[in-house]
């Protein structure tokens, strides 16, 4: 609790520094990261990040000096190179976007490694620190570094609010902000410079591999919640700055614990929780929602059986058991005690317990009355507009009668000048 | 050539060369990314195996690492069909988030580990000769290594070889496939199976992501160049061994990285092919004009 209270209180410059350096990169790439995921591209940007490496190592070859400008230039030139490289591979060669992505990522690594080791061997100038690139170095942020990334990432986001309405409509539909007369090329310069600077700022804190992290996972989380992209980018930038504090604040209480890799552990879970539990776009959510679906069709077939049943002894018995029902039709057993149990909790049916039978109540023959008519007056239509044959047409009326609505119900049965029997010669029953 | 440098160049072209097998046919099944993700995603089991049975070479190790890689490919394709996110950012989050588990498990137990994240990036090629096997009577058999990257070079052999039909009409005609009574869905995850055990046999060696560079970069050079998958394989394990020892030159002469090498002269032969690919387009639609206009000039 004492370093709880020792981080919360941010007294240690150090703290403070570390952790308002990763909150501000965890924004700045997040909110850059949303039009990435939305223009699927959110792999370029690894590769983007791979592809900066060598940039750096090039930029500290020929200046040698770390100071953070002149190694963003490199980063940026280099970045810049990845990514128009890949799309002449991709656009000129018969290689896959995929494939062109893969190898211009590695291979650019593989130079950036080269040159980096290089660097390391021959020893040339003050050269520690440059491999910080490689895994994040957020917890070794200087108050020069973070003057020189705020300026950036403040750069950055005035740029996204300026063109906000032009990125997006670069992002939903590229054709109709060409066809609207926008500066298309000049705009994806833009967005493409801004999308390679916010990389190269992003792999300060958590590293060149986890990169892709900062770019892609906020975004996934946050379009979990939302269908509108402002809330979207909010949302991701907060999630991406939040993740900051909590990689800050655990390499804080545990100082062999690496900043960058918590970032993304932190990330990572809001995003699964997110995607799973999420009310609306959610797994979890549609997985009820299947199985709320599932057993009102099981309920409704049920009411269907009983009501044959019924029918079958012309209306003069009532009663019937489980076995009577199952060997009407068929149901599998998980479904067919859910769907009883709801119908008995609507009084649709009632049990007559002494005998171990059921019974459709009035509100019960009600419905089961609806869907068998339902499914005989689909049939009709089949047969009488569509000119179906009378046997090949069960399966669908199979099938419809659970998604009819009252108001198509009314027009068929207009349509149809409200028949007395369908196809097959059975009634078809009206509302009492 | 010394021996050791011959041993390095031996052990680097047979990883090169399996990587180069694997990643023909990931490119040719339009997923080179995933094999990316794959080798990112094993990390963590490989600090698990590690930390639990304290060696990196068992079998065990092996058996975890294919099953963590198709857990990985599992797990990608229920975000994207459950979850209904897009694919490539399936594709990220996934890797990503099983990489920082990797290194987190790592960074806690760093200090009796003898693996650590510069490792996991690039490898240790250069350490191959010192890596001796040696038995019980002190015969020496050469480096260790060497032994391991043939096993795997002849396990991919006849992985491809075995199973060349199957895994072709899987890639190629996944419709066909089932019509014949081939399981795509097997081969699917048995290939990903292979990709993970050749990463995590590559990854000691040449580190996660230039693992991706051996399998995309020599089979795409390939593919540039034609268009039939045997000419295509064996151009492969051709550029693989160029790639091998174009590297160890490039590193012996920069005095750098060998895994770093190896990506830049597979990037070099790349480059060399494309440029190649693109005269000859230009070359093809220029005299096409000339004959064109030739039989006027006849009249």
């Amino acid at each position: 609790m004492d370093k709880f209270f020792a981080f919360f209180s941010f007294t240690d410059p150090n703290v403070r520094l570390v952790t308002f350096g990763t909150m501000f990169l965890g924004l700045s790439t997040a909110a850059v990261g949303s039009f990435a995921f939305l223009r699927k591209r959110s792999l370029i940007g690894d590769a983007i990040a791979h592809a900066i490496l060598p940039g750096i190592a090039l930029s500290f070859l020929f200046f040698q000096s770390k100071n953070p400008f002149l190694l963003m230039g490199g980063a940026l030139v280099s970045g810049w190179l990845a990514m128009v490289s890949i799309e002449y591979i991709s656009n000129k060669s018969k290689l896959k976007p995929d494939t062109a992505i893969g190898l211009v990522l590695s291979v650019f690594f593989g130079v950036g490694i080269l040159l980096l080791t290089h660097i390391q061997h021959t020893g040339i100038g003050n050269q520690a620190g440059l491999d910080q690139f490689l895994f994040g170095k957020a917890a070794a942020i200087v108050k020069q570094d973070l003057y020189a990334y705020g300026i950036i990432a403040f750069l950055l986001l005035a740029v996204i609010l300026l063109l906000f309405k032009e990125f997006k409509l670069l992002s939903f539909n590229p054709d109709f902000a060409q066809a609207s007369g926008l500066p298309v090329q000049s705009l994806r310069f833009v967005l493409s410079t801004i999308t390679v600077l916010a990389i190269a700022l992003g792999i300060q804190s958590v590293g060149v591999v986890l990169m892709a992290a900062l770019i892609i996972t906020p975004s996934a989380a946050a379009r979990a919640w939302t269908e509108r992209l402002s809330v979207m980018m909010l949302l991701a930038g907060g999630i991406g700055a939040f993740s900051g504090l909590v990689g800050s604040y655990i390499s804080f209480t545990a100082p062999n614990m690496p900043t960058g890799p918590w970032i993304v552990m932190c990330l990572s879970c809001i995003a699964l929780a997110s995607l799973f539990f999420s009310p609306r776009r959610g797994v979890l959510a549609k997985l009820l929602q299947q199985r709320k679906n599932r057993i009102k069709i099981v309920s409704e077939n049920l009411l269907k059986a009983l009501y044959h049943l019924q029918e079958q002894s012309d209306f003069q018995n009532r009663h019937f058991t489980e076995g009577d029902i199952l060997e009407q039709r068929s149901f599998s057993q998980g479904d067919f005690h859910t769907a009883l149990k709801k119908l008995k909790k609507e009084f649709w049916i009632m049990p007559i317990t002494e005998k171990n039978r059921f019974q459709l109540s009035e509100k019960g023959v009600e419905e089961a009355r609806r869907v068998v008519r339902l499914h005989r007056i689909w049939e009709m239509y089949l047969t009488e507009r569509m000119r179906l044959k009378a046997d090949h047409i069960h399966p669908n009326a199979e099938t419809i009668e659970h998604i009819i609505t009252p108001e198509i119900e009314e027009q068929l049965l207009e349509e149809l000048g409200y028949p007395k029997k369908d196809p097959h010669e059975s009634p078809i029953p009206y509302k009492a | 050539m010394s021996l050791e440098s011959l041993y390095i160049v031996l052990t680097a072209g047979f990883i090169a060369v399996s990587c180069g097998l694997v990643g023909a046919f990931l490119i040719l099944r339009k997923m080179a990314m995933l094999g990316d993700a794959i080798s990112h995603a094993v990390l963590p089991g490989i600090a698990l195996a590690f930390l639990i049975s304290g060696s990196r070479d068992n079998l065990i190790m092996l058996l975890g690492a294919a099953l963590v890689g198709v857990l990985t490919t599992v797990l990608i394709e229920l975000l994207h069909k459950k979850a209904r996110l897009q694919e490539d950012a399936s594709i990220g989050v996934t890797f990503t988030w099983l990489f920082a588990i990797g290194v987190i498990l790592i960074s806690a137990y760093t200090d009796n580990v003898d693996l650590d994240q510069e490792c996991v990036l690039y490898g240790e090629i250069a350490y191959v000769p010192l890596d001796l096997w040696q038995l019980a009577n002190g015969t020496n058999l050469g480096p260790r290594p060497l032994y391991v990257s043939a096993g795997l070079l002849l396990l991919i052999v006849l992985f491809v070889w075995r199973g060349y039909k199957g895994l072709t009409i899987s890639t190629f005609n996944p419709d066909y496939a089932t019509a014949l009574g081939i399981s795509t869905a097997l081969w699917h995850f048995g290939f990903m199976g292979l990709v993970s055990v050749t990463t995590v046999v590559s990854f000691e060696s040449v580190g996660a992501i230039l693992v991706v560079a051996l399998m995309v970069a020599p089979p795409a050079t390939a593919y540039l160049l034609t268009g039939k998958l045997k000419k295509m394989l064996w151009l492969t394990v051709l550029f693989a061994f160029a790639t091998a020892g174009g590297g160890y030159f490039l590193a012996v002469w920069l005095d750098g990285s060998i895994a770093g090498a190896m990506a830049t002269a597979a990037g070099l032969y790349f480059a060399l092919a494309f440029a190649y690919t693109r005269l000859q387009a230009s070359s093809r639609n220029k005299p096409l004009k000339a004959t064109a206009a030739s039989p006027t000039h006849g009249a």
